[in-house]
């Protein structure tokens, strides 16, 4: 045993009766732990729900928030902005995140390449990781120094998109190439041996079979658009007002929810909002659940 | 050639494309923020934007040092009230609980995992702030503080410690377990001396992600922490009560300040979202070497 063995040696009780009477003691403290941490997380959105479910009607969702101080009127505007900033982030990031990741698993790895491509291909991967791990706020620095003030395209919902894509990019990324990674090799083997091209084995057999975790990826981005506060604080304006048009400014649900419980203290209100959004990042979970169930049970059959 | 062949050789350039594309916009990021923090670093100076404590653009002085206290204090604190709630909770789910349990509350903790930062910041403020001014009554605590902030801060990052550590555990090869409990060790001996030691390096690398959760945090650290540009400092003799103490953080600094900001204080910012690159970068290395620092000390340095 070498001596750094020893010192993580600790003694252990010698009878097995003090030994099952330590592990009974260890157990109950777990089960303390394990409680307590579920109770705090029960009980702030048991909190939020019961303070602003009672509000939810079908007037909160379709009346504008009347702005100013009053903090009074509902939320369509921040529903219809949030949707519109989905799409938009969406349109943008998913063609250039997914054909990047299907290059990156498919054709970068081809083994006989020689050259600047592989450096680039490392230097992709290596950039996808770092990015992950970047602070949002980060994001919204660099999205209001460039889209905002330097690409003149002012506090906007462009502008905020595009800063958004910049941050769910690396996500699509790499849920793409891992869903193409899972996928096994047999099927391009099978394919390529029939007489397909590299082009139509990619588009007719192997980007289908990874389609649920490719749009897992995009469900994925969804939930982090709908959460994202930081990046939208800098780059959307805040206005409470329907957006005419992508170059308004405007304020997501989330956004809404901080200048609700900032600005003007509504509570009740930011409470509502805040259950909505929680009803949101719900059904996107459920959706995720949905589709990797079907990718199991695909796979298996 | 057939169509087929010119479709195939033209489709790898298409998607060349959008890959090249996203590495120009991946390195443009970094580029440009270090581009934009330039003019701070060499006006201002490394030394006095780092260790200077005092941060009011006003007056041409930008210190980061209050900033950095307040986001390393706070990140602290959540990790030491965190942690510890966390690893019990991974260790009951995957060892000790039975299958019932686990399949009500391992989908419920990843959901929680989910929620907008700007929910538990509003909890924090309707409720926590209140409470912690209540509870201690120090001269000059408004519970807006540091101590909010950690508790608001262990609440997000325990789902994602939780589940990774969960999935760490249950990475552990089963003939571990079976060897150590058939050699006469009980079950939790098993868990302390073979399951956690195994599953340590995903253990940390779970606990790095909250780390970086923490000091990332934006919004919700606005809503409870104050805001104040102070170090933060105790409020009474007791040493403890600098949890009391209001303060701001690297994101907070950004996200309050960059709308109204210009020439060098606007590249003050983005030196702020330099420093905060950095940390997290030297945290990830951190943990690194310490990964396999303990791994070497557990397997010995044989090789």
């Amino acid at each position: 045993m070498s001596p750094n063995m020893e010192r993580l040696d600790w003694k252990w009780p010698a009878s097995p009766s003090r030994r099952r009477w330590l592990q009974r003691t260890a157990f109950g403290l777990l089960w303390v732990t394990g409680l307590i941490s579920i109770g705090i997380l029960v009980l702030i959105v048991a909190f939020v729900w019961v303070r602003g479910g009672g509000q939810i009607n079908w007037a909160f969702l379709v009346t504008p928030p009347e702005g100013g101080l009053s903090g009074e009127g509902g939320i369509s505007t921040t529903i219809v902005t949030t949707l519109i900033l989905i799409v938009v982030t969406v349109a943008i990031a998913s063609p250039l995140g997914i054909g990047a990741g299907i290059y990156m698993a498919e054709y970068a790895t081809e083994s006989s390449r020689r050259g600047i491509i592989p450096i680039l291909v490392n230097a992709a991967r290596a950039g996808v990781e770092m990015l992950a791990g970047v602070p949002s706020i980060v994001f919204g620095l660099f999205g209001y120094a460039l889209f905002v003030t330097a690409l003149k395209l002012g506090f906007s919902i462009l502008s905020g998109a595009l800063a958004a894509a910049c941050l769910v990019l690396p996500v699509i990324i790499r849920t793409t190439e891992e869903a193409l990674h899972a996928i096994p090799q047999s099927y391009r083997e099978a394919s390529l041996a029939l007489g397909a091209t590299k082009w139509q084995t990619t588009w007719n057999v192997v980007v289908p079979a990874a389609l649920p975790g490719i749009i897992t990826g995009i469900i994925l981005s969804v939930g982090r658009i709908i959460s994202e506060t930081a990046v939208f604080y800098v780059t959307l304006g805040g206005s409470h007002n329907m957006p005419r048009s992508l170059m308004d400014p405007g304020r997501t649900m989330a956004l809404h929810l901080f200048y609700l419980a900032t600005d003007t203290r509504a509570f009740d209100k930011a409470m509502a909002t805040g259950v909505i959004l929680v009803v949101s990042i719900i059904l996107i979970n459920l959706s995720i659940n949905i589709i990797s169930r079907r990718l199991r049970a695909k796979v298996r059959g | 050639m057939r169509l087929r062949y010119v479709v195939d050789r033209a489709g790898k350039y298409l998607l060349l494309l959008p890959a090249v594309f996203s590495i120009v916009v991946v390195f443009m990021i970094g580029l440009f923020t270090l581009l934009e923090a330039l003019p701070a670093f060499r006006q201002i100076g490394l030394g006095p934007l780092l260790l200077g404590s005092v941060w009011r653009p006003t007056m041409e002085s930008y210190g980061l040092l209050a900033m950095i206290a307040g986001s390393v204090l706070v990140t602290l604190g959540a990790l030491v009230l965190g942690v510890p709630l966390a690893l019990g909770c991974a260790i009951l789910l995957a060892e000790v609980a039975p299958a019932w349990f686990r399949a009500v509350v391992r989908p419920a903790i990843e959901l929680l995992a989910g929620i907008p930062s700007v929910v538990y910041g509003l909890f924090g403020m309707v409720v926590l702030v209140p409470l912690v001014r209540e509870v201690f009554p120090v001269p000059g605590n408004t519970g807006f503080g540091l101590l909010s902030a950690s508790i608001v801060l262990a609440v997000m990052i325990l789902p994602t410690i939780t589940n990774i550590a969960e999935d760490s555990i249950r990475a552990v090869p089963r003939e571990y377990k079976e060897g150590s409990l058939a050699l006469g060790a009980t079950h939790w001996q098993t868990i302390v001396r073979v399951i956690l030691p195994t599953a340590s390096s995903g253990i940390i690398a779970g606990i790095m992600l909250g780390i970086g959760r923490a000091i990332g945090e934006t919004m919700a650290m606005i809503m409870v922490i104050g805001n104040s540009i102070i170090f933060p400092q105790p409020l009474n003799d007791n040493p403890l009560t600098i949890f009391l103490s209001q303060a701001r953080t690297l994101t907070g600094n950004i996200a309050v300040e960059i709308a109204y900001a210009t020439g060098v204080h606007e590249s003050a910012l983005f030196a702020t979202g330099v420093v905060l690159f950095v940390m997290i970068i030297l945290i990830n290395r951190l943990a690194y070497l310490l990964i396999r620092g303990r791994l070497l000390t557990l397997y010995g340095g044989g090789q």
